[in-house]
């Protein structure tokens, strides 16, 4: 009996890999994280999907990546206008590292509304 | 040359095999041994003594030697050098001509370079510190089967380390009972679980129903959590045969990954299996139960670098590296050595992390390197430092010990690391800060909070047996 109460009971979340553990993060995480991105010369790219498709490999692009984008005020517009866009999709930031080929960084800055 | 007349009898070694001169080939095969020789043999003696005995070698001359052009195939000692600290040892650097080995073989490179010469009796101890393979010889092997950059994307794990934990308690779960266990770490917040090494298929559980509930353990993680999540099933067996079946099934039920042992699985098995993964679209994780037998001894052995640049060589997406902060032997200079020469495509000589040769790696994919054994929560900024994003950062007891259960242990983990990789990449010192950013993170998280009182006494403070010379 007593054993139990101290017990707590961990809910499955449906999270959205790295950072998904966090609690959302405020303007200010937002920008250090993209600052980062932008420190490490990776190319910051926008993607988007609603929440049913969002285990999918693809999610859809916001325009282009932005090739040599290092204005961090320029990325906020965009993710804040692909938002508007698609209010009900999950929009995420990710570094492109062309030398690895690989993201490194990738992290949902918009849940999408429910 | 043919010029060469037979005289039968003993030569002393250094006569042919060491060679001072010598200016090694850029597809020469290198190799530095830690050399103790039996006292009154001058070390050029034992140097080249090693330098035959490992190629071609052997105690007497013989006439057939005559029918070919020893010139060329002879492995050469070509310099030796002091060891810091240690009167008693020289290093001997020895190089082999290329074509002394076969292709695409590690098998091949070790039965000559660690073969018969490691008991020869001139010698106290003999110890292989680190190989260069040319990248001609690289370009023979087939390497990981995935690499890095094709687990991350087919997993969906970027900028971070992966999270993963061994399945406790490592003997004796029936399959049902295993699953929940894979089942509750999933659904908490890890990306993958592993079987125990000495997990195969024992009478408590065979592989066939572990690999079914586990299958399904992995299908309602995935489901309920939206993210990718894999478990290594362990498909190490007593023959080659049974191995390859159990792979077949795993990748049968949707299973990802498998695992291997590769060292008391052995080479051979090992790169068939790699090259099985390949072709099945695998990924492959690897244990290295057996390495401290091999590599923990100072002056006797082969170091584990050798080790873990042979397995990148005979492939394998993740070799385990020792954590340097657990329960597990490793200094930390020398695991970022060997580290490098899993994941960089060049390495340069950097004899402070017991490197001795620019090592080449060409386009060889690279390996995630596996920090496992007694890590828990208050590890974790440590380890994100450490090891970086190219690594999977397994906590066994450090999940499943949490006072909750598995699920919450995985949370509290999961927290904990992106906690901290957050933190560094706003720029902070996250060894330094450990406390202030845990505590942070544990506000939101009582599963952390939770975590970080159990464990807060732990700590594996012993001296490394196995020091770098300096």
């Amino acid at each position: 009996m007593a054993y139990q109460q101290t017990q707590g009971d961990f809910q499955t979340m449906a999270t959205l890999e790295t950072f998904g553990f966090l609690p959302k993060f405020s303007q200010e995480e937002i920008n250090a994280q993209i600052a980062y991105i932008i420190a490490n010369g990776w190319t910051p790219g926008i993607e988007h999907e609603h929440p049913d498709n969002a285990y999918d490999h693809y999610w859809t692009m916001w325009k282009l990546p932005m090739f040599g984008e290092t204005d961090m005020g320029h990325i906020l517009s965009e993710l804040e206008a692909c938002h508007r866009s698609y209010p009900d999709h999950h929009v995420r930031l990710t570094g492109y590292d062309n030398y690895t080929q690989s993201q490194g960084s990738a992290f949902v800055v918009f849940e999408a509304r429910r | 040359m043919s010029s060469n007349s037979y005289k039968a009898g003993v030569k002393e070694y250094r006569e042919k095999y060491w060679t001072p001169e010598y200016v090694p080939l850029d597809t020469d095969l290198l190799a530095c041994f830690k050399v103790t020789g039996q006292s009154g043999v001058p070390n050029e003696e034992v140097a080249a003594a090693v330098a035959a005995e490992s190629s071609t070698g052997t105690w007497s001359t013989v006439w057939s030697e005559l029918l070919t052009d020893l010139e060329y195939y002879k492995g050469r000692a070509y310099r030796i050098e002091d060891v810091p600290g240690d009167s008693e040892s020289f290093y001997a650097f020895v190089a082999y001509p290329i074509d002394l080995f076969e292709e695409g073989s590690v098998v091949n490179v070790l039965t000559s370079l660690v073969g018969n010469v490691f008991g020869f009796k001139a010698l106290k101890h003999l110890r292989l510190e680190d190989i260069r393979f040319p990248i001609a010889y690289i370009k023979t092997c087939g390497g990981p089967p995935a690499g890095i950059q094709v687990e991350r994307d087919r997993l969906n794990k970027y900028g971070r380390p992966m999270l993963g934990a061994t399945i406790k308690p490592k003997l004796g779960l029936s399959a049902k009972n295993y699953g929940r266990a894979v089942y509750e770490c999933l659904r908490g917040g890890l990306d993958l679980t592993k079987d125990d090494e000495n997990v195969n298929s024992q009478p408590f559980m065979r592989w066939r129903d572990r690999f079914e509930f586990v299958a399904e353990a992995i299908d309602k993680a995935q489901r309920e959590t939206g993210e990718r999540k894999g478990h290594y099933l362990n498909v190490t067996a007593a023959t080659p045969e049974e191995m390859y079946r159990r792979a077949e099934f795993a990748k049968e039920v949707g299973c990802p990954i498998v695992m291997h042992d590769f060292l008391t699985g052995g080479f051979t098995a090992n790169t068939g299996l790699a090259n099985w993964c390949r072709e099945n679209g695998m990924l492959l994780h690897i244990h290295r139960a057996m390495h401290a037998v091999i590599d923990r001894h100072p002056k006797h052995g082969i170091h584990f670098r050798v080790l873990a640049k042979c397995l990148r060589l005979s492939g394998g997406d993740h070799l385990h590296t020792g954590t340097v902060v657990g329960k597990l032997e490793g200094d930390r200079n020398s695991t970022l050595g060997f580290v490098d020469q899993l994941r960089e495509s060049f390495v340069p000589e950097d004899r402070s992390r017991g490197v001795f040769f620019d090592q080449d790696w060409g386009s060889m994919p690279g390996v995630f390197a596996v920090a496992s054994g007694g890590i828990h929560v208050w590890h974790m900024p440590a380890l994100v430092n450490i090891f970086g994003d190219d690594s999977v950062l397994q906590f066994g007891g450090g999940t499943q010990g949490h006072p909750w259960g598995n699920a919450a242990g995985a949370a509290a983990n999961r927290v904990a690391l992106e906690a901290s990789v957050k933190a560094r990449n706003e720029g902070r010192e996250i060894e330094k800060e450990t406390r202030d950013i845990l505590t942070e993170a544990a506000k939101h998280s009582p599963e952390l909070a939770i975590a970080m009182e159990t464990w807060k006494e732990i700590k594996f403070e012993f001296e490394t047996v196995d020091k770098l010379d300096v």
